[in-house]
């Protein structure tokens, strides 16, 4: 089911384009704000929302990779892999990450408050390496600032 | 016709086509993927590169995709090129990278389209030394089994499956080297027409799950050119056998039918050949030793045929042959049709119509052409499914070939015009008893009672032309419904009405030919199409025999008559009261059939025959069109033998003339076109028996055949000889002509290099075009030219609700309603369980809901039915599952009491 | 030396709001074209100004706009979208006009729109620039209230609505027919051309796409003319262009110069040299899809025509600088590892060729390398090169590809005969997340 916050904003954006199926990409970001992730059944909520099926939904969304079809932690770190962070030692942080939280790219902490997720470039390049964590981008870190950083996600819901 | 330059060679062409077309069509070998005749091009694949110039002069030239640019007059470019041979090798090595190389174990191997290009293009050795990608396989049903490692990617199956058929449960998946092709979840295919998803696949991911069962190679089956038997379509099949049993069904293209498709019931619903329930022997009832041998059965027959009063009760599963030879056996004043009254008087009705000429009886190609279509008021998805995939290109095209023309570019430029067109559809009016599949691409949709369908016909023939009759007491709405509908289908420059039995309103069929005949101009011949019941349905309604219900009445008036039943269960077409009073009345049952049923129960003396697999036979598709189906293999129980083949030994010992000639079917045709001069032309649907190409057979067994030394060494180990073939110019080896044989009579496709199914070409015009030498059938109906049309008079009030009343609709559905399709278990799994549908309202003032069970009180009998609570009924109808496996045979059209069931019953 | 685009930008504080901008000069080219000059004038100017469009290919904006359908008989709504995508690896200029100056783009698009008569215009943002979401959120609402926006601007009788639009990733949509399917809730993959989306874009409507940089140097050109525009260059390419630096430089960041600066005016001068201890070995001169230049380079103008002639292309003007201490090998593995990942899949040779070139890269910074690899790498950037793949994502993984395997051939060749990778150990970075199908 979807939620009446979800469906003002899905029906916002359903009046902006030409046919209903055209703001499936929105409502999509619209769930997963709301639910953090896309699961299968809100995949179906928003095919029968929408009047697509289930598997059009899904071929969205499993094409773009910022729409999650798997559960992430309450808080999605995004560390940039591309060519200027590489440069700048990218490897560090992804190194200093794991000690921190004993996870890898594509895994999340038992406690269920870390995703890590490589990225590519986030348009920073000037500050590499660069990382965000849900909306917040930080540039030119440092492994040493990583514990700073991380400790304000620990405590903030 | 543009001239073109091939490596430097002038070629003259079709205009509008494109290089890939245009090289196919000329014979070259130029290996694709992802482009196919009916899809057009997307250029995906990369894999039919070839180079172009810009003039004769030009030797650096460019590399391009063949199927995405157009033929021009004077072009140069060059198939044989160093670099895009090199490029072509190239993508086949590429798509290997993930391919799993499991030719020999994977079903497709030997028909195999990626098999045939990677030859094709040379590459042979492949230097990826790294891990391939894997990928999790899904359960899609009974019918498609998924192997997705062998995916190389080129969208057939979605753009078939999805902007083709319409389906909307396949899809791809994810992104970059990991796109996935299935669907969201494991389950079963909802569309049914996923089948050709097994053809349309180059390679071995969807397969033919049925054909798994009992896998044969496509070079080890012996293959004849069939008919499907399922519906009145009658799209062209190759049905294969091998040890005896048949292994499969492959489309037969036929340019002016069923195109490169066929429909999941006629594709998977051959088991009931193979089925355990077949009729193995014949049986003399009532007396020891009840199964007897033919030496028996003749002596029988020779006793008491000549002494008997014989009457034959005709079917329309069973072929022309069958059912005229059963004419001559009875005599003609002895013929019934084995169908009700009601439905012989309403395909009568059609034929009338049809016979006339006044308006066009349109091909499903023709349909696919149309520019505008009106359904009026049959459910062709479930009746007559080939039709409605043909109405669905028409929406489709209609659309595409405006968008082209305001773009300027060739139709075949899928995606590019899909994007331009996006919504836009071509006009199709749907009024129909309840929602029908085809809704989603209706730019009309109206669901009325029949009355009320006809009515609204009626009116919009009025619209068109006023000497049309007047619909009376309308309202102003109804009006002008009827007027908007008829100027929209004014418009057009190839309407197309399709109408049909199943809502058993003989006003229906009369308003749609009254809208058609409206439609015809000085230039426009408006086309029609009836959907009947079964396969022969037309051609038995042609012979013009009275109904069943007049057998009835014959055998309740005279005593002592022996009944011929040819291949029908009466129990399937009659009420059972007026099927039992039928056969009680008889003092001798004589049936014919290939599987048990409860007809064949009560007859006295039971014959097998043959399936369409084993023997030959015609049918008479719903446009008139007479087509040949040849026997598959000579099967192993030698008691499956035609009906035809029975009824004429019988009437020679009848005659007591018994010569021991043989009889071939062309033989018995050209009896019936002289008895009955409506089926002029029907001997010469197929060849003569004795044709021959230069003194040689057609093979029915492609040169690969393997194992024949061998394959029956348990029995014995000398090898047989061949069985011989009396009644076509098909042989039982593989041995005989190799060239492509006439288009009437091609057992399967294949071709140097080309071993997979795309080897069709090679017997087209051009890709997609006709078969050459024009596409098989031959058409009983034609066109006459100024016929005066007399517009029906009578014409139904409107629709109004009685109380505690319903009237009965039938409810078809594709996979469960075919009498012989339902012996394949697959099929039987999808099947639906029977219902009642009912509106919201109704459901309210029975006070049910989904689930509930009602009872139905039809003439004397109540059946207890779950109810479906559907919102696109009208009050007052009510739509009932019809012809499921052991479904009563109803009223229909018939007002019936319906009370809700106090228990749970 | 003026830098039209960048002026008014200050990091250190807002961007302008609407009256700052305004005072400024801002929307005065609005009131000027709706005042005095009809569409065919605007597409005219643009195109005298030789502006070429600043997302990669650098054709002539004018001329780009002039192949739209006008007049009565055109279909309508018609659309104008600016590409924000930025998505390239090493590139980060759009990103300072759009959180720098929200308006000028607003004001950019809504020249251009005109222009062609569009109806409805998008701002295709990319989803990691949170920052200029809001801030350009805010600055249409402006707009919209000020009545550069909606229906019948200043009197004029023609109306633009604006939308912003955030992406949920992948690099495709940055292509512009790509963006299109994106845009209309499909996958983004890229369409065939012909029909040029100005003829059949956004659902099937006459669609213009502009890069965020392009769209903001046309109000300058409105207010001061194609040849005080073509006068800001040092070359035949009109106008100032944003370049940046990123990579071991002791400042990196983005600058608006004269189009046509060196590469080694940039480095030395604007990126202030080498960090300490470091060495210049070579750069992409305008983000990941270009080829290396090196030393020998270092004089070239970096405009279009002649960073073609000396074999790469200027692209988006970002430069991303390989330094000796960094492996050029692992460089351009991770270079591949991202254009395999953002292949969209559609057409066969950059969907599986892209990652059999990731892998052969990968094991030869394992140490694992063969001689034939380097055939089969260059057997890919001959083959994966234009009009070979569908669109132009394959050709341009191949250009640092193909110009590192000229340059750098020897360090490759050190990789094999080494079996190791004298810079450093490789680092496998894993498959992206979220394709929830595959084992
Ligand atoms: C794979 C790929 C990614 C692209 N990404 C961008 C992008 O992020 N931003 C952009 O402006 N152009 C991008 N382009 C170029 C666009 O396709 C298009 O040419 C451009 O937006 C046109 O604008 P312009 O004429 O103003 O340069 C990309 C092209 C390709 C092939
Ligand atoms: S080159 Fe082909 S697979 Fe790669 S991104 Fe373009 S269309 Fe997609
Ligand atoms: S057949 Fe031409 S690109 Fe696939």
């Amino acid at each position: 089911m979807l939620t009446e916050t979800e469906i003002q904003a899905i029906d916002h954006e359903v009046k902006l384009v030409p046919y209903k199926k055209a703001a499936v990409i929105e409502a999509l970001k619209i769930v997963q704000k709301e639910r953090g992730w896309i699961s299968d059944e809100s995949v179906e909520v928003i095919a029968a929302y929408l009047e697509m099926s289930p598997a059009e939904v899904d071929s969205v969304a499993t094409f773009y990779n910022l729409i999650f079809r798997k559960p992430v932690g309450r808080h999605v770190i995004l560390l940039c892999d591309s060519i200027s962070c590489y440069v700048m030692g990218y490897q560090k942080l992804y190194e200093g990450i794991q000690q921190h939280l004993n996870i890898k790219f594509g895994q999340t902490t038992p406690d269920k408050l870390f995703t890590l997720l490589p990225n590519p470039c986030l348009g920073c390049c000037d500050h590499a390496p660069a990382l965000m964590i849900d909306e917040d981008l930080y540039r030119d870190v440092k492994e040493e600032e990583l514990e700073e950083i991380l400790k304000k996600y620990r405590t903030k819901i | 016709m543009p001239v073109i330059f091939i490596d430097k060679k002038p070629y003259e062409v079709k205009a509008g086509k494109n290089l890939l077309e245009a090289s196919l069509a000329l014979g070259f070998d130029l290996p694709y993927f992802c482009w196919h005749p009916s899809l057009g091009s997307v250029g995906a694949c990369r894999q039919c590169a070839v180079k172009v110039f810009r003039d004769e002069n030009d030797t650096t030239g460019r590399l391009v995709m063949s199927c995405m640019e157009g033929v021009k007059d004077g072009l140069h470019f060059s198939i044989n090129d160093k670099t895009a041979k090199a490029f072509r090798e190239q993508i086949i090595e590429w798509l290997m990278t993930n391919h799993p190389h499991d030719c020999p174990v994977c079903d497709e191997g030997g028909s195999c389209h990626l098999q045939d290009m990677t030859v094709m293009t040379g590459h042979d050795y492949r230097r990826y030394e790294y891990k391939k990608r894997t990928y999790h396989n899904q359960y899609l049903g009974p019918l498609i089994h998924h192997e997705m490692n062998r995916c190389i990617q080129c969208y057939r199956c979605v753009r078939y499956y999805r902007d083709y058929a319409g389906g909307d449960d396949l899809n791809v998946f994810a992104a970059h080297n990991h796109v996935y092709f299935g669907r969201e979840k494991d389950g079963v295919l909802q569309s049914p027409f996923s089948g050709n998803l097994a053809e349309v696949c180059p390679t071995g991911v969807f397969t033919d799950k049925t054909l798994k069962e009992h896998y044969t190679r496509k070079w080890d089956l012996t293959m004849a050119p069939s008919v499907c038997q399922h519906c009145s379509v009658g799209c062209n099949t190759i049905a294969g056998e091998r040890y005896g049993k048949l292994r499969a069904i492959l489309n037969r293209y036929n340019g002016e039918v069923n195109g490169s498709f066929l429909c999941d019931r006629g594709r998977f619903g051959y088991e009931f050949v193979n089925s355990e329930n077949r009729v193995q022997q014949p049986l003399i009832r009532h007396r020891p030793g009840e199964a007897v041998n033919e030496l028996d059965l003749m002596r029988y027959m020779e006793a008491s045929l000549p002494h008997s009063k014989l009457i034959g009760i005709g079917s329309p599963r069973a072929s022309m042959e069958s059912n005229f030879a059963l004419r001559q056996l009875v005599g003609a004043n002895n013929f019934y049709e084995g169908i009700g009254e009601d439905e012989a008087y309403l395909t009568r009705k059609v034929i009338n119509v049809l016979a006339s000429g006044s308006v066009h009886s349109v091909s499903l190609k023709e349909i696919e052409q149309a520019d505008a279509i009106l359904i009026l008021g049959e459910d062709i998805w479930n009746t007559a499914p080939m039709m409605a995939l043909a109405v669905r290109q028409a929406v489709i095209k209609t659309a595409a070939r405006e968008g082209a023309e305001k773009l300027g570019l060739p139709v075949w430029q899928d995606a590019a015009i899909k994007e331009f067109v996006q919504d836009e559809k071509g006009l199709l009016v749907s009024v129909t008893v309840s929602a029908s599949s085809l809704d989603d691409i209706t730019t009309h949709k109206i669901h009325a009672a029949p009355d009320d369908i006809a009515r609204l016909g009626f009116a919009i023939a009025h619209e068109l032309n006023p000497s049309a009759q007047r619909v009376p007491d309308t309202d102003t709405e109804f009006r002008t419904q009827a007027r908007t509908l008829a100027k929209a289908l004014d418009k057009a420059k190839r309407p197309v009405i399709i109408s049909g039995l199943s809502s058993y309103n003989e006003s229906i069929i009369k308003a749609a030919f009254d809208i058609a005949a409206s439609l015809n101009t000085s230039t426009i011949k408006a086309g029609i199409a009836y959907v009947l019941p079964e396969c022969n349905s037309m051609g038995l309604a042609m012979m013009e025999a009275p109904s069943f219900d007049h057998a009835v009445t014959r055998v309740k008036r005279e005593t002592g008559i022996t009944a011929v039943i040819v291949e029908n269960d009466l129990y399937r077409h009659m009420p059972s009261a007026d099927a039992d009073t039928f056969l009680s009345h008889c003092a001798n049952v004589i049936a014919f059939d290939s599987l048990h049923n409860r007809t064949t129960e009560k007859a006295n003396v039971l014959v097998p025959a043959a399936t369409f697999a084993e023997g030959d036979g015609t049918l008479v598709n719903y446009e008139g069109r007479g087509q040949r189906f040849y026997q598959v293999f000579v099967p192993p129980n030698p008691f499956f033998k035609e009906s035809w083949k029975w009824l004429i030994e019988m009437q020679l010992l009848k005659l007591q003339t018994s010569n021991g000639h043989n009889h071939p079917p062309e033989e018995l045709l050209e009896k019936l076109e002289a008895a009955l001069p409506q089926f002029k032309g029907i001997s010469k649907v197929a060849l003569p028996h004795d044709y021959s190409v230069h003194g040689e057979r057609i093979p029915r067994e492609p040169h690969r055949y393997s194992g024949r030394t061998s394959m029956l060494a348990d029995i014995s180990v000398s090898e047989p000889k061949p069985m011989q073939d009396n009644d076509s110019p098909l042989s039982f080896t593989m041995e005989g002509y190799k060239g492509n044989p006439p288009s009437s009579a091609i057992p399967f496709f294949w071709s140097p290099g080309w071993n997979s199914g795309q080897s069709v070409m090679k017997y087209q015009e051009e890709p997609g075009g006709a078969l050459r030498g024009g596409d098989p059938g031959i058409r009983m109906f034609h066109d006459k030219a100024e016929e005066k049309i007399t517009y029906f008079k009578d014409i139904p009030e409107a629709f109004k609700q009685r109380h505690e009343k319903w009237v009965l609709v039938p409810q078809y559905h594709v996979l469960g309603s075919g009498e012989l399709s339902i012996y394949t278990k697959a099929i039987e799994e999808l099947s639906p369980q029977p219902f009642v549908a009912i509106s919201a309202d109704d459901a309210v003032e029975l006070n049910v809901k989904n689930g509930d069970m009602l009872k139905l009180f039809v003439d004397d009998k109540m059946h207890v039915l779950p109810v479906k609570v559907q919102g696109d009924i009208v009050n007052g109808v009510a739509l009932v599952s019809a012809g499921l496996r052991g479904a009563e045979v109803m009223n229909w059209g018939a007002w019936v009491k319906i009370e809700k069931t106090n228990s749970g019953l | 030396m003026e830098r039209p685009l960048t002026k008014h930008i200050d990091l250190n504080r807002p961007p302008l709001n609407l009256k700052e901008y305004e005072q400024v000069g801002g929307y005065e080219a609005v009131r000027k074209v709706l005042k005095g000059m009809t569409p065919v004038e605007v597409q005219k100017l643009v195109q005298d100004s030789n502006l070429k469009g600043r997302g990669g290919a650098g054709f002539n904006t004018g001329l780009k706009w002039s192949f739209v359908p006008m007049g009565p008989e055109a279909l309508h709504p018609k659309y104008i979208i600016a590409n924000a995508d930025e998505m390239e690896p090493g590139t980060f200029k759009d990103r300072l006009l759009l959180e720098g100056n929200p308006h000028q783009l607003i004001e950019g698009m809504i020249l251009s729109a005109y222009a062609i008569q569009a109806d409805i215009s998008y701002i295709f943002l990319r989803w990691a620039y949170k920052k200029a979401a809001i801030l350009i959120r805010k600055s249409i609402a402006e707009a919209y209230e000020a009545g550069y926006l909606g229906q019948n601007i200043l009197g004029s009788k023609w109306g633009l609505e604006m939308h912003l639009h955030t992406g949920v990733g992948r690099y495709m949509c940055g292509e512009e027919t790509a963006l299109l399917n994106a845009l209309e809730g499909k996958r983004a993959t890229p369409r065939a051309k012909p029909p040029f989306p100005q003829v059949s874009g956004l659902f099937g409507k006459p669609t213009i796409v502009n890069n965020v940089e392009t769209f903001c140097c046309v109000p300058h050109i409105i207010n001061n003319g194609a040849d005080w525009f073509k006068g800001l260059s040092k070359s035949e390419d009109g106008g100032t262009k944003l370049y940046g630096v990123s990579g071991r430089v002791k400042k990196p960041g983005c600058w608006e110069l004269p189009m046509g600066v060196t590469m080694r005016e940039l480095i030395e001068v604007h990126a202030g040299g080498m960090q300490d201890g470091y060495e210049f070995k070579g750069a992409l001169p305008g983000g990941a899809s270009t080829d290396f230049l090196t030393t020998e380079h270092w004089d070239v103008k970096m405009d279009f025509k002649s960073v073609a002639a000396a074999g790469s292309r200027l692209g988006t003007g970002t430069m991303v600088v390989l330094d000796d201490a960094t492996c050029p090998v692992g460089f351009v593995h991770n270079l591949q590892h991202f254009f395999a990942q953002e292949s969209c899949g559609w057409c066969t040779p950059c969907r599986e060729g892209l990652p059999w070139v990731e892998k052969i890269l990968l094991n030869m910074e394992k140490g694992h390398g063969r001689m034939e690899d380097l055939e089969l790498l260059d057997m890919h950037t001959k083959m994966l090169g234009p009009g070979n793949t569908f669109c132009a994502l394959a050709p341009g993984a191949m250009e640092p590809l193909q110009s590192a395997l000229k340059y750098f051939r020897d360090d490759f060749v050190r990789h094999i005969v080494e079996g190791k990778c004298p810079w450093h150990t490789a680092t496998e970075t894993p498959k992206r997340f979220a394709e929830s199908l595959m084992v």
